[in-house]
């Protein structure tokens, strides 16, 4: 009598796990990242900047780096920008790299170029990025400007329902570059994290918001952590590429 | 022995139960969490340059009365607590310490709080469905928030708050304005956009968004609410600029080569498009060797040992 209350016991215990699953949940392989995306982030967006204002829509003072923790190396090597230097190098770019390009004032284009790749480009500095879902190996060694990103969705589930998410995206393999355009740097050893979320406002305008955690053993104290909004707007009106400034 | 069948049984359900109630939305916001200060660090502490409106979606009165604004006005009795509305969440500099109010019979949340901080009152989140109060209700430090999740995101709308301000340095918020709050958690992350609305002085929404921390140091939510004290200013004396007199509208343009029309807001100074204006006409200003530009200070060289 005892073991047949304690087999009933781990019969349930098997059981109840398979019975609590809902009803009508498809079977079969996983659906690809572009068909899982929990939100959707295609289309045309604009910076709204409303934070570090004389940092981003003009070219910062020269020696002013204020909230950015750099160590001592970073400071005497941007004490030491000279964007004739970096025009005539041919680095006019260095400032719109993955770590720095969303905090420059522009448009982006948000669209899937793969079922499993999402690219965003950007008028400003006609830059344009790939976050690569799933198990993606970089086909090149070399390091680049935006670097090598790999994307993954961060769902919200409401049962087993995904009802919100979000975009984690990490990007290494970068040249260094600048983290502003008056020369504050970041090395070839940053490397950047991002989180992607969109919200609703109560007058219906769509955001996005974007955090993003730049870590450098080199010029960085310690994390450095901005976030940027943008709005989604109906189409590619404003859009107006140009191509990179080492002065503005 | 039918006591031992019966808990074995029960030990078999119960185990199970955690594998089988289905996960819900809904996140932990509870705990404290530091305010990083990598963006508007200056802003949020020290204070923003005395004419640096850039970036604000003004219309006419609110750019005429951050011009008319003069920092003394603060020491009146009437405005000494100005400043302190829940928009100080996203303009100062302070950590957040949140906790979630628990019903003691169900144990349901509800409320989230955000606890106080020096001169701000706590923000007390309602999760329990209660409407705002009616339009002709007392407005108050706190003002009044209710909350909604969507997923793991947590959405508040604050109302009924009282005229503050955007910036310490005179842009303002009239009684009407209304706050929406968005939580996003990533991890030991905390991501809050707030995106103030005003008919009274703004043309569209101001939306800033600022990331916290988790910290195992505790951040204490103390600080008594705004005192009002005497601070000499003489009774019926209002200090302020006349229209056309502020003494400080060109320090923008001074420091950073930021001209008025962009030190002085206005909705356009958002977007990118407005760089196009000022393109032609910006230098480079000269280097700044000053410790208000964020350069970090000499530290003193070490005193002599006396000789002997």
């Amino acid at each position: 009598m005892r073991h047949s209350i304690t087999s009933l016991g781990l019969a349930i215990f098997i059981a109840l796990p398979l019975a609590a699953q809902p009803p009508g949940e498809p079977s079969g392989p996983p659906a690809d990242p572009k068909a899982a995306a929990p939100i959707d982030m295609t289309g045309y967006w604009v910076s709204l900047v409303t934070e570090d204002w004389r940092y981003r829509m003009v070219t910062p003072r020269p020696g002013d780096y204020y909230s950015v923790p750099m160590t001592p190396a970073a400071v005497k090597l941007a004490d030491a920008w000279d964007p004739a230097k970096d025009e005539a190098a041919g680095e006019q770019c260095k400032s719109y790299g993955a770590p720095a390009i969303m905090r420059v004032p522009e448009h982006l284009h948000i669209n899937w170029q793969d079922d499993n790749t999402m690219r965003v480009d950007t008028d400003a500095g006609k830059q344009t990025r790939l976050f690569h879902f799933g198990h993606w190996m970089p086909t090149s060694k070399a390091d680049s400007l935006q670097g090598d990103s790999l994307a993954e969705w961060e769902m919200q589930r409401d049962g087993r329902k995904v009802v919100n998410g979000s975009l984690k995206v990490t990007t290494t393999h970068l040249t260094a570059g600048y983290l502003r355009k008056n020369g504050v740097p970041y090395s070839a050893n940053a490397k950047l994290e991002e989180y992607y979320d969109m919200m609703t406002e109560r007058n219906g305008d769509v955001l996005l918001v974007v955090t993003s955690i730049v870590t450098d053993p080199i010029y960085l104290t310690q994390p450095f952590i901005v976030n940027e909004q943008f709005k989604k707007v109906p189409d590619d009106k404003g859009w107006e590429p140009t191509a990179c400034s080492s002065r503005w | 022995m039918r006591n031992r069948i019966i808990l074995n049984l029960a030990i078999c359900v119960g185990a199970c139960l955690p594998l089988c109630l289905p996960m819900m939305a809904q996140i932990d916001l509870s705990g404290s969490w530091q305010a990083l200060n990598h963006e508007d660090n200056m802003e949020r502490g020290p204070g923003p340059n005395i004419d640096d409106w850039t970036g604000l979606p003004f219309n006419e009165a609110g750019r005429a009365k951050s011009l008319g604004y003069m920092q003394s006005v603060i020491s009146m009795p009437e405005r000494t607590c100005w400043f302190y509305t829940q928009w100080h969440i996203a303009d100062g500099p302070f950590g957040l310490r949140i906790w979630a109010e628990n019903d003691k019979l169900t144990g349901k949340t509800i409320a989230w709080v955000i606890g106080a901080w020096e001169d701000r009152a706590d923000m007390t989140i309602w999760m329990d469905g209660r409407p705002h109060p009616s339009k002709s209700a007392p407005h108050l430090e706190t003002g009044f928030t209710t909350g909604e999740w969507h997923g793991d995101v947590l959405t508040a709308y604050t109302t009924h708050m009282k005229s503050g301000y955007l910036r310490r340095n005179g842009a303002p918020t009239s009684d009407e304005a209304t706050l929406t709050t968005t939580f996003f958690r990533h991890g030991d992350y905390l991501v809050l956009t707030m995106a103030e609305s005003d008919p009274i002085y703004l043309t569209e929404p101001l939306v800033i968004t600022r990331t916290y921390q988790l910290t195992p140091r505790i951040i204490s939510p103390g600080g008594p609410p705004c005192i009002i004290g005497y601070e000499g200013v003489k009774e019926g004396r209002v200090p302020h600029y006349l229209p056309g007199q502020n003494p400080f509208v060109n320090e923008m343009d001074h420091k950073y080569h930021i001209p008025p029309e962009a030190s002085l807001g206005g909705a356009e100074t958002m977007y990118p498009e407005f760089r196009d204006k000022l393109k032609d006409k910006f230098t480079i200003p000269p280097f700044c060797k000053d410790t208000d530009c964020g350069r970090p200070r000499t530290p003193p060289p070490p005193q002599a040992k006396a000789q002997k």
